[in-house]
């Protein structure tokens, strides 16, 4: 039997650690016993794989998803898109990208979020689309707004998108959030600040991107998606211990 | 010029955050909003094995449930095989080995419904017993945490297994085995995770 080839070992120094008491609610949340180092096995290796049939084709529309028929919410229409590549710089085709944000002004559609900004009627704020074969995708949303929210009295959030990728393994699995470019609340955010690596925190940034702007209609953002890469199978095919 | 290796860096992590629902699971937000949810289809009606439902708490270093917190599992069928292309071999229809559950906004609950999965291969020879694999996000969770779920009824192979024995510590390999019981006639499996402290749950770098 020939052992499947490992994904790279995560650079953890790019990821927040787990604790990071200016992000007060990962103090009680936050393993303190090391982590066990696992070798990759199928069960490491492989990942659900989604398809067409999952999901439909409006469904990346965050400015129709949820609009009444002739509406669309309120704020900055946008389009962000990108790639989801690995580390390889290898497109990843065909892997479920999920989003989700607040509306123009910072409030979510959720029974917990309580803040007086009101709800926008015809935002509902949350997509989905599966890569093309290039790990291309795009999504056209508003900008979301900045909130408060409960850390320090005086926290606020800059805008942006939560982000959910796949992948083919499950090692590869990612939850991030997509920031933008020029926000003063960037390098104020505790949230942010749990990342130790500022080249990190900059690749978090999507950038302005002129030219996939639709003239007149919607200002474009660029967000490219790193997901760990693998290693080639050469001078893998023997046993351990072979 | 000296040789770059030009590779690209992974993109960090931030935390789900508190409405984590809206994007995964916006039922549980408060609305409707896609033609179906991912995640609530692990094993259709027509997937062999075991009939069983798992269910438990995540538990907070101060010992309080985590009543925002996001669980997805991934796991092999009845014959260890993982619904993927390198998973090992076919699956049968309706079997798809990914789940996404909730944890309960009151009380902090979690349950699936499932079927047992059957061993899987180690790196060798050897055979891994049975096993979820559990990915955990949450507000407070900068990065997704990875653990995995035994079964208590199989302890002759949990004994042997490869993963469970590269954990050091005999007393913390009990944090992964979840406990039978029998309840309305349904096998019903306690498996809580704690976040920090004592009884920490054991959580993997993969």
């Amino acid at each position: 039997m020939s052992r499947p080839s490992d994904y790279y070992q995560r650079n953890r120094s790019l990821h927040p650690p787990a604790l990071t008491p200016g992000y007060k609610t990962s103090v009680a949340r936050s393993p303190r016993q090391s982590m066990i180092a696992l070798e990759h096995s199928a069960s490491e290796i492989t990942g659900p794989v989604f398809g067409h049939a999952d999901i439909d084709p409006g469904d990346n529309d965050l400015l129709s998803n949820y609009a009444r028929p002739g509406e669309s919410p309120i704020g900055e229409r946008i389009i962000l898109h990108g790639r989801v590549l690995d580390e390889n710089a290898r497109p990843v085709p065909n892997t479920l990208v999920e989003i989700w944000q607040a509306n123009a002004g910072g409030r979510y559609r959720h029974r917990k979020d309580t803040y007086l900004a009101p709800i926008d009627p015809n935002f509902g704020g949350c997509g989905r689309t599966l890569t093309d074969a290039n790990g291309y995708y795009a999504f056209r949303t508003v900008k979301p707004g900045a909130y408060p929210w409960r850390n320090m009295v005086n926290n606020w959030r800059p805008a942006h998108v939560h982000v959910s990728v796949f992948g083919s393994g499950f090692v590869q699995r990612l939850i991030t959030q997509c920031y933008f470019e020029g926000d003063p609340l960037i390098p104020i955010c505790p949230i942010v600040q749990t990342i130790p690596d500022p080249d990190a925190i900059e690749q978090l940034v999507a950038r302005l991107d002129m030219n996939a702007t639709i003239p007149l209609d919607s200002i474009a953002y660029k967000f490219d998606i790193v997901l760990r890469g693998r290693r080639s199978t050469l001078f893998e095919n023997r046993l351990e211990g072979n | 010029m000296p040789q770059s290796l030009d590779y690209l860096r992974e993109t960090a992590s931030q935390t789900a955050g508190p409405y984590v629902h809206i994007g995964l699971a916006p039922g549980a937000a408060g609305f409707d909003i896609y033609r179906r949810e991912l995640g609530h289809d692990i094993a259709g009606p027509a997937v062999r094995g075991e009939r069983i439902r798992i269910e438990g708490q995540v538990i907070d270093g101060t010992g309080s449930p985590v009543k925002d917190v996001l669980i997805e599992v991934w796991q092999a069928n009845a014959d260890g095989h993982y619904a993927h292309p390198e998973g090992g071999g076919a699956v049968e229809e309706g079997f798809r080995g990914w789940g996404r559950v909730i944890s309960d906004f009151d009380t902090g609950i979690w349950a699936l419904d499932t079927i047992k999965p059957g061993p899987v291969p180690w790196r060798d020879a050897r055979m891994q017993a049975p096993h979820l694999n559990l990915w955990i996000v949450a507000r407070g969770i900068n990065l997704g945490l990875n653990t995995r779920l035994y079964f208590d009824d199989h302890a002759e192979e949990n004994a042997a297994d490869p993963v469970l024995n590269l954990i050091e510590w005999a007393s913390r390999r009990q944090t992964l085995i979840a406990a039978r019981s029998e309840r309305d006639g349904q096998t019903v499996y306690r498996f809580d995770i704690r976040l920090q402290g004592e009884g920490e749950t054991v959580f993997f770098d993969i």
